[in-house]
């Protein structure tokens, strides 16, 4: 039972045979047995929880169920939600109570969800490890020593280790993608625009996008389902963007005709051999259920990261001002006067993580030197998001590793800033040209899980899951889970 | 050698929207601090802003009206720096691509002719909050309730060589701001500040160090401001010193400038699209809309009042001050269209006169102008003499009645019977036989002292004119 799918507990619970409080209760067992091991959550209410369970038992009573009804739902601690503390992980932000929803937490909500508690994340979601939470390092249910990607780690690792059903990330430069890849699930980030950002603490404004965490290919198109669509009070968020019959695309598995294109600049030599055997090995398989592997080139991905490292920092130095100590979050003691407040605030308030990429953006941007580095990455991201336009006239689909590497050890890499930027490698491009991306388990790498990432062209999330849902219909890789939690893998 | 002064002003005017540039809080003046405020205008974690298409599309007036270029696809900025009334640590302007670009303003020059000014661009961009240090021990305050509340910026050319051309420029904006109906421009309400960067050189000579006088809301301090700035310039450069480059203050009270910060500490605000908020599009349709709904502009009215009414430059531009006075001359003249240029008179020198004295807006005037077309229509129809009518003017400033009922109760009623008229001429003859022997002994001067007497005796009500026809008629005997 408590590695049930979301549509496993929905089906339990439409024929009666469980009720959504008793869902909430085997998992807030769960998190009471292991969230001291994984850390996972930073924040849980579990009579808050029980009464949303409750309450959605007693709406079901009267009511059509809706789309998500008595579900249980982690959410990153980056979407501020008025119940309980909304922190990103930040001592800047330490005991900050939102007054208000994000808009998606509001669509969950409508959509019956029953929101379990916050997950731990890196601060301010910069990191792919979760190693800079100001909460504590999150750990890989795989192996415990490992990190559970990031910066959306708490919400993979809770999922991986059935604390939780499901969860929502947040992914920038490949924060829901990596970290599912490297804890064995699904994650989806959509199409940038498709879910509104109000209301999710910004990281840079221009990649972020919200997405779901989930066992299966069918349980991400249901969460998005429920939180996309138009937001009138988020400017980016596209009115008129393509509709998706969502679990429509889930249904029909057939890959037959399907051209998928093979980067051939994301197979290179340093990757783990693992890792790369577990993805063509995949390939194979697609190719056995009727698809056609294609070879493209996307020429500009070598520049993806540098790009990127330019543009997520620049925009997130701007992000982050208003965290000066003037208004909410931490204040620093005794301020002599107003640069002191400042200094001393945000000295304190931030880790180094935090403050290496905000003094990178203000750098970035400062008179001399705007030209040279964010100009010239914005000329990159424009190349980057030509190349997808060409590769997709040829081919219906992208498919690709999700992370050159399996999950590493804890603290091995925190002192090289430099190669952990790299464990992103793969997924950056697709925010830089804002395109829909999934990551789904495809096998293992020194025992550890394997991602397979689907990159898909603007707006067809229906082609990324039906992919997705073929493949993992013909495998049986989402259902493996890490035994040291009660799995049977 | 004589020295030649450049100013370019920039121009900070709020646009009267009722909500703010990127969220929907009022921007309604004089509130209590903080009250007028949301999620959005405070920065909290998350926020994102929507642009008001209202203050869009103001903006646009503006330029269509100083014929500039309006861009159809114009950006947004964040402009970053900290301070404590800016919630979000960057304001939303627009940097490189402003929705607005070139355009001009004409000033009347000394001589009769204009001047034309070029304007560089007009953007869009948000107000920050207000720091209040006043009355408080060793703290402040930060009243967010202006936060967000969307401004023009409007940027001229370094066009201006003298103070008395920097005024002249800042009345002609700040009197089509008003016209166009997009701002109060209330200069007390912080509605239409101004920053002028000053610089002095030899004429021919490049541009000299220019120095930035910051936030100045009277017509009186910036000219004030500029005047001191050009003399304290050409004194350091004459005692063979630099102007330095930096940002001052005008202290009212003082009548002195005093520096803000100087270059060393100058910002960089590191400008960079603004990524919440997509370019902003506006169609020629649209753009075609809002001129189709333009006004009519004080150069316009100025033109039109002198050709079709007869006004001098002056009077036409005295009634063409503001929209309300300029609706008032027409409908003033649409009741008394015999005579416009007495309308003009009247209402110039007369009502606008008393009203100025008494501290009153032309809204207040007890006076209508279907009241002061009554009053013309007695001095027309010589119920009335001119003089007298000036003692009616004032009885309707006082109680608001009209004309008719004042000459009524005050039994002002010209006397234009000729019987009457003769009888009084008979008096005043019978009591001076000396002065009428006098007069038709050839001393003409003494029509004077008749026409004084009979107007005595009429106390003031009799026909002037009846007066002087009869006088002549029957002194010759
Ligand atoms: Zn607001």
């Amino acid at each position: 039972m408590p590695y049930s799918s979301l549509s496993d507990i929905q089906s339990r619970l439409n024929s009666g045979e469980t009720t959504a409080v008793k869902v909430a209760q085997l998992y807030l067992d769960r998190i009471a047995a292991f969230n001291d091991t994984l850390n996972a959550f930073v924040h849980i209410d579990p009579a808050h929880v029980l009464a949303q369970a409750e309450a959605s038992d007693k709406y079901r009573a009267k009511h059509d169920a809706r789309p998500l009804e008595g579900l249980p739902i982690a959410v990153k601690d980056i979407f501020c939600t008025q119940d309980g503390p909304t922190q990103c992980c930040s001592n800047i932000l330490k005991d900050f109570h939102a007054p208000y929803d994000a808009e998606v937490i509001t669509k969950l909500k409508e959509a019956g969800a029953v929101l379990v508690g916050k997950t731990n994340m890196d601060e301010f979601a910069m990191g792919s490890s979760t190693e800079t939470s100001a909460f504590g390092v999150c750990r890989n249910p795989w192996d415990t020593n490992c990190i559970p990607g990031g910066s959306s780690g708490g919400s993979a690792a809770a999922v991986a280790a059935a604390l939780t059903p499901a969860a929502l990330g947040t992914d920038t430069g490949g924060s829901i993608r990596q970290p599912a890849a490297l804890t064995g699930i699904t994650g989806l980030k959509p199409t940038y625009g498709r879910v509104s950002r109000r209301g999710i603490i910004a990281f840079a404004s221009s990649l972020d996008q919200a997405g779901p965490m989930t066992r299966t290919v069918k349980d991400s198109a249901m969460i998005t389902a429920a939180i996309s669509g138009h937001d009138p009070r988020d400017a980016t968020s596209v009115a008129d963007a393509p509709a998706v019959d969502w679990l429509a695309a889930c249904e029909s598995r057939d890959m037959k005709g399907l051209k998928i294109g093979k980067p051939k600049e994301y197979f290179v030599d340093g990757m783990d051999a693992e890792v790369r055997a577990s993805v063509e090995a995949a390939l194979k398989k697609c190719e056995e259920l009727g698809a056609e592997i294609i070879d493209i080139s996307l020429p500009n991905t070598e520049h993806a990261v540098a790009a990127y490292y330019v543009i997520a920092p620049s925009e997130a130095s701007a992000n982050l001002s208003r965290y000066d100590g003037v208004r909410f979050g931490h204040r620093c003691e005794n301020p002599e006067d107003l640069l002191d407040m400042y200094t001393r605030s945000r000295d304190e308030g931030f880790g180094s993580e935090v403050k290496r990429r905000i003094l990178t953006g203000a750098f970035a941007l400062s008179s001399g030197y705007y030209d040279a580095y964010y100009l010239k990455a914005q000329q990159v991201r424009t190349l980057i998001q030509q190349d997808f336009i060409q590769a997709f006239e040829q081919v219906d689909i992208i498919a690709t590793p999700t992370s050159p590497i399996p999950a590493f050890r804890l603290g091995e890499k925190t002192d090289d800033p430099l190669t952990m930027y790299l464990s992103d490698i793969f997924t950056i491009a697709v925010n830089l040209a804002g395109l829909p991306g999934l990551s789904q388990p495809c096998g293992f790498a020194n025992n550890l899980p394997v991602g397979l990432q689907w990159i898909g062209p603007a707006w067809r999330e229906d082609t990324v899951l039906s992919a997705a849902a073929a493949y993992e219909g013909a495998t049986d890789w989402a259902t493996r889970s890490p035994a040291a939690f009660g799995g049977e893998s | 050698m004589s020295w030649e002064v450049v100013i370019g002003l920039e121009v900070h005017c709020q646009l009267n929207t009722d909500t703010k540039a990127f969220c929907g809080c009022s921007t309604e003046f004089g509130a209590e601090p903080n009250t007028q405020t949301c999620p959005v205008c405070l920065g909290m974690p998350g926020q994102l802003p929507v642009l008001n298409t209202v203050a869009v599309d103001k903006t646009i007036l503006t330029g269509l009206a100083i014929n500039a270029h309006i861009n159809l696809e114009s950006k947004f900025d964040r402009k970053n720096y900290f301070y404590p009334d800016l919630p979000k640590g960057y304001q939303i302007s627009q940097f490189a691509v402003p929705i607005v670009e070139g355009g001009y303003i004409d000033i009347p020059t000394k001589d009769g002719g204009e001047k034309r000014l070029g304007v560089t661009r007009i953007h869009m961009e948000e107000d920050a909050g207000k720091s209040m240090h006043e009355g408080l021990d060793a703290v402040s305050h930060i009243d967010l309730n202006r936060s967000g509340v969307p401004l023009m910026e409007i940027v001229s050319e370094p066009d201006m060589r003298s103070a008395d051309e920097a005024i002249a420029y800042l009345k002609q904006l700040h009197q089509l701001i008003r016209f166009l109906g997009v701002s109060g421009a209330d200069m007390e309400k912080g509605q239409f500040r101004c920053d002028a960067n000053v610089s002095v050189r030899r004429p021919g000579e490049p541009f000299g160090t220019r120095t930035e006088m910051k936030n100045m809301n009277s017509f009186r301090f910036i000219k004030q401001a500029i005047e001191f700035e050009v003399l304290r310039q050409i004194e350091i450069i004459e005692d063979g010193g630099e102007v330095v480059q930096e940002s001052r203050l005008w202290d009212s009270v003082k009548c002195e400038s005093r520096s803000m910060r100087s270059k060393e500490e100058a910002h960089d605000y590191r400008y960079f699209p603004e990524p919440d908020l997509p370019p902003l599009r506006v169609s020629q349709q649209e753009v075609d809309a809002i001129r189709a709904g333009m006004p009519e502009l004080p150069g316009q009215l100025r033109k039109r009042f002198e050709i079709e009414y007869g006004l001098s430059s002056y009077d036409a531009d005295v009634l063409t001050q503001t929209l309300e006075s300029a609706a008032w001359y027409e409908s003033l003249v649409a009741a008394h269209p015999a005579d416009p240029k007495r309308c003009a008179n009247w209402m110039a020198n007369d009502l606008l006169g008393r009203l100025k004295e008494a501290g009153k807006e032309l809204s207040e005037s007890p006076v209508s102008a279907a009241h002061l077309a009554g009053l013309l229509d007695r001095i027309a129809d010589n119920t009335i003499s001119g003089k007298m009518a000036k003692d009616v003017f004032e009885a309707m400033m006082e109680s608001g009645d009209d004309a008719d009922t004042i000459i009524e109760a005050k039994g002002l009623k010209q006397v234009s019977d000729s019987g009457a008229i003769d009888a009084i001429i008979h008096e005043v003859m019978a009591a001076n036989p000396d002065q009428v022997a006098g007069y038709r002994a050839g001393k003409d001067k003494l029509m004077g002292f008749f026409v004084g007497q009979v107007m005595k005796a009429s106390r003031g009500k009799a026909n002037p004119g009846m007066v002087n026809q009869r006088l002549n008629e029957l002194l010759k005997g």
